[in-house]
């Protein structure tokens, strides 16, 4: 291949000069005959590609061997997402299995960051797995396992899935980031992820992981101590966890996500966490973010914010009772984000007005079923003033009353805001 | 040869019949019949106007001006036969429509005409008729679909062919739909804040063109034969093929009278209520009530433009002539939306291809799509309402928006492609705009980016109608449970549902998915979708930044929803609005 002038810098044109119509010219700066595509050097190739679609890219590995060694070179292949679906259970295109096989056979060991999307079947799951368990000479450092519809990874033989995961833990040596969200991990895989990725894990996302236990989970804490992010299920949360994020030799922790599912009414039994064990964490990580999901009934809420809790961003997804919503107000001082999907049919003007005063954080507020009087609302809105970024009503949750209507509620509410504003709207036909 | 050939007009109808005399053996009756009409139809002029959608006389400007200087007129409807049988479009809907027909043609033989009911296609089936007809003229409403601009081209083709005069009038909106995508830089506003931003721009909506009645149409005359009802008669459903045994009657009856009768009640009941703000959601309004009028606006028994008028003058009336909100318009508005978002988008109705719809890995699950089309999903309240909708053609939006998030990102994560074509059989009022624009919608696939919010399939239909009334009229199985369990039948321990008779699991399905669980699944996986738009900066829960690594060079997103005109939205977080 012929290299171009030093003529050819970032400020040239990329692509030869065309010729003028109808006469023969040589081009001030044409490459050395002949003048062909193919002889693009390698490094503006490589620019282009890196700018299209895996689709694009490989259609374009075909035109030449240029581009073909080109489509081929490492940096194109640090970063992939392998697509498996079936077209029984799903509506898009699997990554090509041929593209899979190239991949395993010339750029396993340039894989860096790497996810895996499935849909809902099993044979997708199983797939994935398959994958996993090739690739041994490689050193992937962002590894992420999602289930794009059903949690089909669940469906998988634990043995089959743990045995796969444990090849990247084992071989990887420097994992950085995990999301392995609904699937069958267990303590000992975890074990193996902490005996070889320790210094390097920062990220670990593992929510409804049942074969879990607070003890596997304890043993990441205790010996994975650059770990900044860590999302998991209530019933792994533990004070020993607590404290052993905030351990002296712990970084400080940036965002810890708990989310908390009821299986059947009133059968799941919420131990508490200690409010001490919750001051510990805060004091080490002043700025942590603390994301909890509820997804109960409303009776199961009795063990949650009878004490201060730190949390910053809360969701309901699930009804949630007055009652509640007042010892929010009351025990959560570092509340910055709130989403209420549903709670009932009496106005909240009360609760959501100790919120305000109370939460001096609270940016964002998302509300969905529930009913405020448009007082009420204006009162809440004036209370937080301009540092709501997010405000997310939907329109039937705000109550016309004597002094306003909803005409007037939304000149209102943008004037205390300082911008303008309306509810959230739902075709109506 | 030569007579007949002066009763047609211009070279190209000649060339039409020259090429068609050959293949055609029913050139021979076009002689007789030619013969017999030579009195009316030869000499002067000779009208079509083409019923498609309004289905009405008043308010049809394009009637009213084709009338003028009209000797004779025939109003048509082309039925093709074959969607009976295709059935994508249900029992009630074709009923409906049959019962439009029946009014039009009722009120048109008030004033000594018919309506002509014809099978076939429409590019057959005119040529045909402009033959026969001696046909100078052709009206029809306008129709801002893209299937129906693409088959209205093909007909203004053949019409100009056959050197027919097209009127064509827009009254099927209240605006002229193009001039709001030109308000918006040549594209539809995605947003309805956008939307009711540019509406306040447009000149005031038209007026509406004045009723046919006799004293317009004085002039005219249609040719009726004898046996008009054999040729041209509105068909009955058992012609259609359709079994009427044991067939209730309609909810909604369908026709232009009765959609006047109901637009004056509707009136009534807003005057005395005297209050113009949205209706506080009680179990009643889930019943099907004598005002509605949804289904009778998009068969254009009713005109959008009438309602919207005499909404105004109630409202300057009762509200001593201040000036009416946008919100009175409210169910005209939305209506008016979508079909600005669909007219120039072909592919409106799908995922694949459509620029405004995110890509969703849906699941396909058709097992589970029946269990929800035919209300069997063990949850009462869903149950309940597929049921309605099944029987009667029509469903509360509140209902509607329960049963689409939990067919969708709610509960068992379909495609709302799925829905929107249950919806299509079985609704009323579910045109190819509304229906589709709606389900994406309410999937959250497009326009409304609020995916937190998830309807719980029994604490919505419990907080709606505590009683449980709605659920015992339309599952009547279930009729035995007490309020306290009617919602959640599974959770009612054995002696409740032994005294019900109905033990759930065997007379009444058992719940076919755990809705926390799915919600919490279906919240996240939202989550993915839109973590992944570069664009969204709406509530996302404290999205974790360092894994977000932004794949763009495989983004299976291709949403473009960076469109220069939101930009020039007023100040603001980008999801609302």
């Amino acid at each position: 291949m012929k290299r171009g002038r030093s003529v050819l810098n970032s400020k040239c044109p990329i692509f030869p000069y065309h010729e003028k119509p109808g006469k023969r010219h040589k081009p001030s700066f044409a490459l050395s005959p002949p003048t062909d595509w193919g002889n693009l050097p390698y490094c503006i190739v490589l620019q282009i590609f890196q700018h299209l679609s895996l689709v694009d890219r490989a259609r374009s590995s075909s035109v030449c061997r240029c581009w073909n060694d080109v489509f081929h070179m490492p940096d194109l292949w640090r970063r992939f997402e392998f697509e498996l679906n079936q077209p029984a259970t799903s509506y898009l295109r699997s990554t090509h299995p041929d593209l899979i096989q190239q991949i395993i056979k010339k750029h396993a060991q340039h894989l860096q960051y790497v996810s895996f999307k499935v849909d809902s079947s099993t044979e997708s799951a199983e797939a994935a797995c398959d994958i996993l368990s090739q690739l041994v000479n490689c050193t992937i450092k962002t590894l992420g396992l999602i289930s794009t519809a059903r949690s089909s990874f669940m469906d998988v033989s634990q043995a089959h899935f743990v045995s796969a995961l444990t090849v990247v833990f084992v071989n990887s040596k420097s994992l950085s980031s995990i999301k392995i969200d609904d699937t069958p991990v267990d303590d000992p895989s975890l074990k193996v992820l902490v005996a070889n990725n320790s210094d390097t894990l920062k990220l670990l996302k593992m929510s409804s992981c049942p074969h879990v236990s607070p003890a596997g989970i304890l043993c990441v804490a205790d010996q994975c101590h650059g770990l900044r992010e860590l999302a998991l299920n209530y019933h792994l949360l533990s004070d020993e966890l607590l404290l052993a994020l905030s351990s002296e030799k712990h970084v400080h922790l940036e965002h810890l996500r708990i989310d908390v599912v009821s299986e059947n009414p009133g059968q799941t039994h919420f131990h508490t966490i200690k409010r001490n064990s919750w001051e510990a964490l805060v004091r080490h990580s002043p700025k942590v973010n603390i994301v909890m999901y509820f997804f109960l009934y409303e009776e199961e809420f009795g063990p949650f914010f009878c004490e201060e809790t730190p949390v910053t961003h809360l969701y309901f997804g699930r009804a949630v009772s007055k009652e509640m919503l007042g010892r929010i107000g009351l025990n959560c001082p570092r509340l910055v984000e709130l989403v209420v999907c549903a709670n009932g049919l009496n106005p909240l003007d009360e609760e959501l007005i100790r919120i305000a005063k109370r939460c001096k954080s609270l940016t964002a507020i998302g509300l969905g079923e529930c009913e405020v009087t448009c007082s009420g609302f204006v009162e809440f809105v004036k209370t937080c003033g301009g540092r709501l970024t997010q405000l997310s009503i939907m329109e039937e949750v705000l109550i016309p009353d004597n002094r306003y209507n909803m005409e007037q509620i939304h000149s209102e509410v943008s004037k205390h805001l300082g911008r303008l504003w309306f509810p959230d709207m739902m075709p109506t036909w | 040869f030569v007579g007949v050939f002066t009763v047609f007009r211009g070279l190209s109808a000649v060339s039409t019949c020259s090429q068609s005399c050959s293949a055609n053996p029913t050139l021979t009756t076009l002689f007789i019949f030619n013969a017999a009409m030579k009195n009316s139809d030869s000499m002067g002029v000779n009208t079509i106007h083409w019923f498609r959608k309004g289905l009405r006389l008043h308010d049809n400007p394009a009637l009213r001006d084709s009338i003028r200087g009209t000797d004779t007129l025939r109003c048509i409807y082309i039925l093709d036969p074959w969607f009976a049988g295709s059935s994508s479009v249900g029992i009630n809907r074709w009923r409906f429509l049959l019962h439009c027909l029946e009014d039009l043609d009722a009120s048109l033989r008030k004033l000594n005409s018919r309506l002509f009911v014809i099978r076939g296609q429409p590019t057959d089936v005119f040529p045909r008729l402009f033959r026969e007809w001696n046909i100078a003229r052709l009206s029809y409403e306008y129709d801002s679909e893209p299937f129906g601009k693409e088959r209205d081209a093909a007909i203004q083709k053949l019409a100009s062919e056959a050197g027919v005069e097209v009127t064509v009038r827009i009254s099927h909106t209240l605006y002229n739909l193009d001039k709001i995508i030109e308000l918006n830089d040549g594209q539809p506003p995605l947003t309805y804040k956008r939307f009711q931003a540019i509406i306040n721009q447009m000149d005031a909506v038209e007026l509406p063109a004045e009723t046919i009645i006799s004293k317009v149409i004085k002039n005219c005359t249609t040719p009726i034969t004898h046996d008009h009802d054999d040729k041209f008669g509105v068909p009955s459903l058992e012609e259609l093929g359709f079994e009427t045994e044991g067939l209730s009657t309609a909810v909604w009856p369908g026709g232009e009278t009765e959609a006047l009768m109901r637009l004056e009640r509707h009136l009534e009941r807003k005057a005395w209520v005297a209050n113009f703000e949205r209706p506080r959601m009680n179990s009643n309004s889930l019943l099907a009530a004598p005002t509605g009028l949804s289904p009778y606006l998009r068969f254009g028994c009713l005109s959008c433009r009438l309602f919207y008028f005499k909404l105004t003058d109630l409202y300057k009336k009762v509200k001593k002539n201040s000036t009416p909100p946008l919100s009175l318009y409210g169910q005209l508005l939305w209506r008016e939306f979508f079909y600005t978002t669909a007219t120039n988008n072909p592919c409106f109705d799908k995922m694949e291809g459509n620029p405004v719809c995110l890509q969703i890995p849906w699941d396909r699950n058709p097992e589970a799509l029946a269990k929800w089309a035919e209300g069997q999903t063990g949850y009462p309240w869903i149950d309940a309402i597929m049921t309605q909708l099944r029987q009667e053609g029509w469903i509360h939006h509140l209902a509607r928006h329960a049963v689409a998030c939990f067919l969708t990102r709610g509960d068992l994560w379909i495609s709302w492609e799925e829905g929107m074509k249950v919806f299509e059989e079985l609704l009323l009022d579910a045109d190819w705009s509304v229906n589709a624009g709606s389900w994406m919608w309410l999937s959250c696939s497009s326009f409304f980016q609020q995916f937190f919010h998830c309807y719980c399939p029994v604490g919505f239909g419990r907080r709606t109608d505590p009683s449980g009334d709605y659920i015992r009229r339309y599952l009547p199985v279930l009729r035995g449970f007490p309020a306290k369990y009617i919602y959640d039948p599974w959770n009612a321990p054995e002696d409740v549902q032994k005294a019900a008779k109905c033990i759930i699991g065997t007379n009444y399905p058992r719940p076919m998915v755990n809705h926390a669980e799915a919600s919490r699944v279906n919240i996240e996986r939202m989550k993915q979708i839109y973590q992944q738009l570069s664009c969204y900066k709406g509530l996302v829960i404290s999205v974790s930044s360092s894994y977000g690594e932004s794949s763009r060079d495989q983004a299976s997103l291709r949403f473009a929803c960076t469109r220069a005109s939101q930009r020039t939205l007023p100040q603001g977080p980008l999801f609302i609005g």
